[in-house]
């Protein structure tokens, strides 16, 4: 989890050693690296789904050994959006106005198993996957899914981070 | 715990309980029938005498029924042992009360024939049926007259059917794909 740099020593002009305390680096890594270790979730719970993410952010499980404890109930302060749980069609204007309302850049998780494909409820009201209207960044199956599968996800978001991957939700021109 | 006598007067020992005796006594020609559930006492009148009959058991100081827990329906399309009972009536409309007097319970039922879906609303009684009327009228159909605002609860105002009407099929007829979901008024 530490800070990939570039280069970590390199000499002066005259050829000595510069001081031991520069370090350099691009600037792209350094903000993800503060983009990675301090996202803010918005949690969009639902269902029961959201009891898990619940005892991921307690103490238990802890979800702020991750960098992600700020949990936001306002989108235009949060950049990663937890959809947990069952949403209706009733639900869907909401949830894309809430995710429009998040600045760029942003990233999703889609949690459980209603909120990636509708789960058991293939119903007169209920969305089959949120992705058929937000981009989706990460799925997570299971029905819960326990909390370490919400962190795995959150650390796989982290990877995509680091690793420079742009959001699914922005648009690359070509 | 389950005290089914209500507030008992003294000698009603090991009979009916005494809610049952207090209808029996007061509106023995709108009971169709009535039988002693496990929570309490079940009492199934028809929907003209309805609304006197909870007014009665909120209001009377022996009883005191203030509290209405649910008020909801029940489909009985394809229960013919259940439609034979009461006249081929589709739908049962049931309002669960309870006694903070007495701790006990009466569920009052009430046939509903798909002809004819009004049903006298209990608003008036008690503020908290509003949601609850809401929520039958959207899932079921019934029409509870002299609603303050009988509009849909649960699904969205445009919906067509009734969900929980047993003839409406599990995905839907199609909402589930027209829906606009560009509206504004979330
Ligand atoms: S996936 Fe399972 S636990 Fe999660 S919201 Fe759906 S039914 Fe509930």
């Amino acid at each position: 989890m530490g800070l990939d740099f570039g280069g970590a020593r390199s000499l002066s002009a005259d050829g000595g050693p510069v001081d031991e305390n520069i370090i350099t680096t691009t600037i792209d890594k350094v903000v993800n690296w503060g983009r990675k270790n301090s996202l803010w979730p918005m949690p969009f719970g639902t269902a029961c789904c959201a009891i898990e993410m619940m005892a991921t952010l307690a103490s238990k499980f802890d979800l702020s050994r991750f960098g992600s404890e700020a949990i936001r109930f306002s989108p235009r302060q949060s950049d990663l959006l937890i959809v947990s749980g069952r949403i209706s069609i009733k639900m869907m204007p909401v949830l894309k106005r809430i995710y429009d309302q998040m600045p760029d850049p942003k990233w999703v998780i889609s949690m459980g198993a209603c909120a990636s494909c509708g789960g058991v409820f293939d119903t007169y009201t209920l969305i089959q996957g949120v992705d058929q209207f937000i981009p989706v960044d990460v799925y997570i199956p299971g029905c819960p899914p326990r909390p370490e599968d919400l962190i795995d996800a959150v650390m796989q978001v982290q990877q995509k981070i680091a690793g420079g991957e742009v959001p699914k939700g922005v648009e690359v021109a070509v | 715990m389950n005290n089914e006598g209500g507030t008992s007067s003294p000698d009603n020992g090991a009979e009916s309980p005494f809610v049952l005796q207090k209808l029996q006594e007061n509106y023995a020609d709108a009971l169709l029938a009535h039988e002693e559930a496990r929570d309490g006492v079940v009492v199934v009148v028809g929907k003209d005498d309805a609304y006197a009959l909870l007014e009665y058991l909120k209001t009377d100081a022996a009883l005191g029924y203030t509290y209405l827990v649910d008020v909801t329906a029940v489909d009985n399309s394809r229960l013919e042992s259940e439609l034979v009972k009461f006249g081929y009536a589709r739908f049962m409309v049931v309002y669960q009360l309870y006694s903070y007097q007495g701790h006990c319970r009466v569920r009052v039922r009430v046939p509903v024939h798909e002809r004819d879906l009004r049903v006298r609303s209990v608003t008036s009684l008690w503020r908290g049926a509003n949601w609850l009327e809401r929520e039958t009228y959207d899932m079921f159909g019934i029409d509870f007259e002299g609603h303050p605002d009988l509009r849909r609860l649960l699904m969205p105002d445009d919906f067509d059917g009734h969900p929980l009407r047993k003839d409406y099929p599990l995905r839907g007829r199609g909402e589930r794909e027209r829906f606009n979901f560009e509206r504004q008024n979330v």
